[in-house]
């Protein structure tokens, strides 16, 4: 009880302290409202979103002068899009928030696209990674990913290899996993390159066994996985390495989100060699990404590793105070997506910009290999796809 | 041929008051302090509504989905507290109902509320028709099982009916015709919470009517004394299925209305989850009483909101305290609570 006391007490003092800031003559106080799943099997997603939009307040609180920014953060408790949407319409008519953003579900950013359209409030997603989600409203813009963004050049990749011949297909049985699979077969292809196969396993805690059972049988060049993330990665490589894949010579291969940051450290050297494609990575090297980790580790801890899911929450603040630096107090709805689509910057995640035509993001994709660094296993990348956009748009 | 009709029709009228005076108290005396108990929370919750329409213009969207709760709420009670009927899937209803009219909206363009409220409420009891054959074989954990099984299988399906039911996804794209050509759904939820309310004010005095009839006492009396009710001669298992039957088709229009004012439908209206949170809320109210179920719904539903706001990281732990508390202070529920504080109250006032 004390610890939450102390926490509505602190944020009393802190917006306290930001008032008489907002009281002066042409200071202005803007809103966002931040809606990511905070409680619940996703918490930790939602975590990272804040702490990363949070973070990059932190560092930039002097950049809009007197201007001040209010996040309001609200709870969409998983994929609920009732709740989502309900909590977006709140933060409209009760709290009058000038941008939307957050949301790590698809069906929840959806859900929410019609409120942006009906209030002209900007909408900045941070992670729902569905490509035809930009489509649902012409106030949205995406400063994560999408699926097809990052399976396709680690199929391109993969296609390269003269040792890859044939994959075999394992992903987890929703909408992001079968859009993987998808995005995986369209991109891999040449002379004599094939999937051989494909499985898809259930989304909540399979047994990874009896389907690399059927891997290893079936003797593939390579292994292609896409899964949610969190501790079923570490599940998976426990059952590759147990299985003696690796030694059968079946490569593995995958989506960011297998060797995911946070797990790494739990997977062991079982995930060594592993290569992935994806569009961060901490061991990224540039100025941007080391002075980032600094201030994440200063915040949060040394223990605290930021995935992804934080680069898409602080790249998200860097969007809208962009957009509210470039509109200098005179903010509107149209003309804060105008801004934000002709908006670039140096990310933690390399250099990033929103595609004019379909307000997504155009980022560079690295193809990484697990390696034992002085930080431990990382993500070390070794080849660059630049300014990658979004496949599926092209359709 | 007359003789059996005969025969029941007075057996049925003695059943009715046995389970009551079975009851440590008199039946009256009984009846009277729950009649008391009722009323209160009837005033409460429609001052409330009153309230809420009159000041709070930014809780009106919370209001619509606290009545949608209410009415879900007393359609598992309908089973639960009353017939005896144990459910760990009542959300397969609501999500039915929910995806009824998206899909119609969506996919056929039919987008007339009404006549979709009646259009889930059919599709709903249809599947609780079927799937209700096969449910009541069995009583206990048998039952709990075969209503999650059902309703996984259906979450299952319409996540792989991606072309009907958008999948994961969800449901884009929904339109409402205005209510009666007149009233459209606005941003702030003005219509959505009317519109609620009217359909909640309707399902109560109907589910009101209905547990005071003989045939509503009936389910009670299966509930204490299966054996009994089948030896003087009632339809046991027909009078299961139709609240059964009914029950879903209540769901359904809660699903139904959940749909039409967020105008989306995700596979959360199928989830197990959902089927668990709303016998949380019958039971947090007090099974077998309608007003407690109703109370409930509100309850829980407000302080998920405050708490979440609050708390957004951890509000979880803060709502599981407060139902620990109530569950230990109060057993029979907040209705009991309130049973508890009105006879707290009366012999001061007499005595």
């Amino acid at each position: 009880m004390t610890s939450f006391r102390s926490l509505v007490l602190g944020t009393a003092v802190a917006i306290a302290a930001l008032l008489p800031m907002a009281g002066t003559a042409a200071a202005k106080a803007y809103k966002v409202g931040l809606i990511a799943s905070l409680s619940g099997p996703t918490a930790s997603l939602g975590q990272q979103i804040e702490r990363g939009a949070r973070l990059y307040q932190q560092m930039h609180k002097n950049d809009l002068g007197d201007d001040t920014v209010e996040l309001i953060v609200r709870d969409d408790t998983g994929p609920a899009p009732d709740v989502a949407k309900r909590l977006a319409q709140e933060l409209v008519v009760r709290d009058h928030v000038d941008f939307l953003a957050g949301i790590i579900f698809t069906p929840n950013a959806n859900a929410i696209a019609p409120i942006a359209t009906q209030a002209k409030v900007p909408f900045v997603i941070m992670n729902a990674a569905a490509s035809a989600t930009t489509k649902a409203s012409p106030y949205i813009v995406r400063v994560s990913q999408t699926i097809g963004q990052f399976t396709q050049p680690l199929a391109q990749w993969a296609s390269q290899q003269p040792d890859i011949r044939t994959v075999y297909t394992l992903v987890s049985d929703y909408a992001p996993g079968l859009e993987a699979e998808e995005a995986f077969t369209t991109g891999f292809k040449g002379a004599g390159k094939s999937v051989v196969s494909s499985v898809r396993v259930p989304v909540q805690s399979p047994d990874f066994v009896p389907f690399l059972q059927k891997v290893k049988d079936a003797k593939p060049d390579a292994l292609y996985v896409f899964l949610p993330g969190g501790t079923q990665s570490t599940a998976l490589m426990k059952a590759y390495q147990s299985l003696g894949l690796k030694e059968a010579g079946v490569r593995l291969i995958g989506s960011g989100e297998v060797t995911v940051e946070d797990e790494l450290p739990n997977m062991g050297d079982a995930a060594l060699g592993v290569v992935t494609g994806f569009h961060y990575s901490t061991a990224h090297d540039s100025k941007a990404n080391a002075d980032f980790l600094k201030a994440w580790q200063a915040a949060y801890g040394a223990d605290s590793v930021p995935t992804f899911m934080a680069i898409g929450g602080y790249d998200g603040m860097a969007a809208i105070h962009g957009a509210i630096a470039a509109l200098k107090g005179k903010l509107t709805g149209e003309a804060a997506v105008e801004a934000m689509r002709h908006w670039s910057a140096e990310s933690p995640r390399g250099p990033i910009a929103i595609d004019p035509d379909t307000r997504d993001i155009v980022q560079n994709i690295y193809i990484r290999r697990v390696e034992k660094t002085d930080g431990g296993l990382r993500n070390v990348e070794f080849e660059t796809f630049k300014a990658v956009k979004d496949p599926g748009k092209a359709k | 041929m007359p003789r059996p009709t005969v025969r029941v029709e007075p057996v049925k009228r003695l059943s009715v008051p046995h389970p009551g005076a079975a009851a440590p108290s008199t039946w009256r005396g009984l009846a009277m302090g729950r009649t008391g108990s009722d009323l209160a929370i009837a005033i409460l919750l429609g001052l409330g509504a009153l309230a809420t329409l009159a000041f709070g213009e930014s809780y009106w969207l919370l209001g619509s989905q606290v009545a949608i709760t209410m009415i879900f709420a007393l359609s598992v009670d309908l089973l639960v507290g009353f017939a005896g009927i144990v459910t760990l899937g009542h959300a397969v209803f609501f999500g039915v109902g929910a995806y009824s009219v998206g899909i119609a909206s969506v996919r056929l363009g039919w987008t007339e509320p009404l006549l979709g409220l009646l259009l889930a409420a059919a599709v709903a009891a249809l599947l609780g028709a079927a799937t209700g054959v096969l449910v009541l074989r069995t009583r206990g954990l048998g039952q709990l099982m075969l209503t999650m099984a059902f309703a996984s299988m259906v979450y299952e399906i319409a996540n792989r009916a991606k072309p009907l039911t958008g999948g994961a996804d969800g449901l884009q794209g929904m339109v409402v015709s205005p209510i009666l050509g007149l009233f459209d759904f606005d941003i702030f939820g003005l219509t959505a919470f009317l519109y609620t309310l009217a359909v909640l004010a309707a399902v109560v005095v109907f589910a009101v009517l209905m547990t005071r009839s003989p045939y509503g006492r009936s389910l009670v009396g299966i509930r204490e004394n299966r054996v009994r009710m089948q030896a003087i001669g009632t339809g046991v298992q027909k009078r299961l299925l139709s609240v059964y039957t009914l029950s879903a088709a209540l769901a359904g229009i809660a699903g139904a209305l959940l749909a039409q004012t967020s105008q989306f439908v995700g596979l959360n209206v199928l989830h197990f989850s959902l089927s668990g949170e709303i016998l949380i809320i019958v039971a947090l109210g007090g099974a077998g009483r309608l007003w407690g179920a109703l109370l409930g719904a509100v309850v829980f539903t407000l302080f998920k909101d405050r708490l979440s706001a609050l708390d957004p990281a951890y509000w979880y732990f803060w709502l599981g305290l407060l139902l620990a508390v109530i569950v230990l202070f109060a057993p029979k529920g907040l209705i009991g609570l309130v049973d508890r504080l009105l006879a707290a109250g009366r012999p001061k006032e007499t005595a």
